[in-house]
């Protein structure tokens, strides 16, 4: 008998309460690399997403199929096949993309998430709920990975999602764009993101 | 002198942690110590060295004759996850003190995104060879144990240190590491 699950908290608590860039502090490696500009954020994000979603489904359905002990190397196989036709179809479709997040894409198997919510969530909840969770998980990850970058592209570039905001010869924070900003950018949205749900959660 | 432009890029240049971003989670997760930090780096650069090796040969005279280089994400990630295994099983046997050392390091390694990253970036070097692809495994780890141990002294400072209530834990090590990435840009032109 498994409980009834809350579908909307399960949803909401990936992007809010266990938001896994600012507060699981998961998958850093993508999230600090290709943040330069809000799109790469964006992108990345979304190939994410769908490698969670994907992994998640399978691994719902065959979890009762697979001998536990050999469950981690099960689930890294079934994510590196998604991650496997998320750099093919980057490839042959948006190039530019491709491009840009060059490394990040096949190192998407070893994001903490994914496997993190295989193991944690669902290999032990029905299909339904697993994709739920994998919504909520990826959005908060997309989220998270959306407003770094356009802080980043905002401060270093003066634009946003390429859209100019200052004059063409403004002076900005060319540091934003520098690898030392995104430690920096990181460092205090996670401060504004622990006041603000402090203050939501009390 | 190839070699040597190698080894100052990948340690100071491109620093892979720093620079590259790659083994954030170890480099955030195991560095609150000086001699765990220690440890660790002794376990990447064993590890990714090995690593580097195998995959490159994989890679060379398998994945490629046989047309199937699409599938080395999922050969790379199965080969490297079977290696911590093994040198796991073998350190065991042959050398007890070693094991004790980096015992414990050696499972978190199979998903230090730093390994995969690197044995995937050393098919992409110039004029590529086993010997140079190896040696470029062996200087990104000792970049990554540059970083490691320097921000894990830092970080043993900081206990001391009096932190504004909201900056405490994560952001002030984000920021610290923030810092640490300004000062290696300043190797930026070298080679």
């Amino acid at each position: 008998m498994v409980s009834k699950i809350n579908q909307k908290e399960n949803f909401i608590k990936g992007i809010v309460k266990e938001n896994p860039t600012f507060v699981l502090l998961l998958g850093m490696c993508p999230t600090l690399g290709v943040t330069t500009s809000a799109f790469n954020g964006f992108g990345m994000g979304v190939a994410t997403l769908f490698v969670l979603v994907m992994s998640n489904i399978v691994v719902s359905l065959v979890k009762n199929q697979i001998p536990s002990k050999v469950r981690i190397p099960a689930f890294i196989i079934i994510i590196a096949t998604f991650v496997t036709v998320v750099e093919m179809v980057l490839e042959a479709f948006v190039p530019f993309l491709y491009e840009q997040l060059g490394i990040f894409i096949p190192l998407i198997v070893v994001n903490c998430i994914i496997l993190g919510r295989a193991e944690a969530f669902a290999s032990k909840n029905d299909v339904f709920s697993s994709i739920i969770d994998a919504f909520g998980m990826g959005l908060g990850f997309v989220i998270a990975l959306t407003i770094l970058g356009a802080t980043r592209e905002l401060l270093g570039n003066g634009s946003v999602f390429d859209f100019k905001l200052t004059s063409e010869n403004a002076n900005t924070f060319i540091i934003f764009i520098l690898p030392p900003g995104a430690f920096i950018a990181l460092a205090y949205l996670t401060v504004i993101f622990n006041k603000l749900t402090s203050k939501i959660t009390g | 002198m190839e070699y040597i432009v190698i080894l100052i890029a990948a340690v100071f240049v491109n620093n892979i942690v720093l620079s590259q971003f790659l083994g954030i989670c170890p480099f955030l997760g195991v560095s609150n110590k000086v001699s765990t930090s220690i440890g660790m780096s002794g376990a990447v650069l064993f590890v990714m060295t090995i690593a580097t090796i195998v995959t490159y040969l994989l890679y060379q005279y398998i994945l490629v004759p046989a047309g199937l280089d699409y599938l080395k994400t999922i050969s790379f990630i199965l080969v490297i996850a079977a290696l911590v295994q093994m040198v796991e099983i073998m350190l065991k046997k042959v050398s007890p003190p070693l094991y004790k050392a980096l015992g414990v390091f050696l499972p978190l390694i199979t998903t230090n995104c730093a390994v995969l990253g690197v044995a995937i970036l050393a098919l992409g070097l110039e004029n590529g060879s086993l010997l140079k692809a190896t040696f470029f495994a062996m200087a990104n780890s000792l970049g990554f144990a540059l970083a490691l141990i320097l921000f894990a002294s830092i970080k043993e400072h900081l206990e001391l240190a009096n932190i504004p209530k909201g900056m405490k834990g994560v952001p002030i090590n984000l920021l610290v590491a923030g810092l640490l990435s300004l000062a290696f840009l300043g190797f930026t032109g070298l080679v």
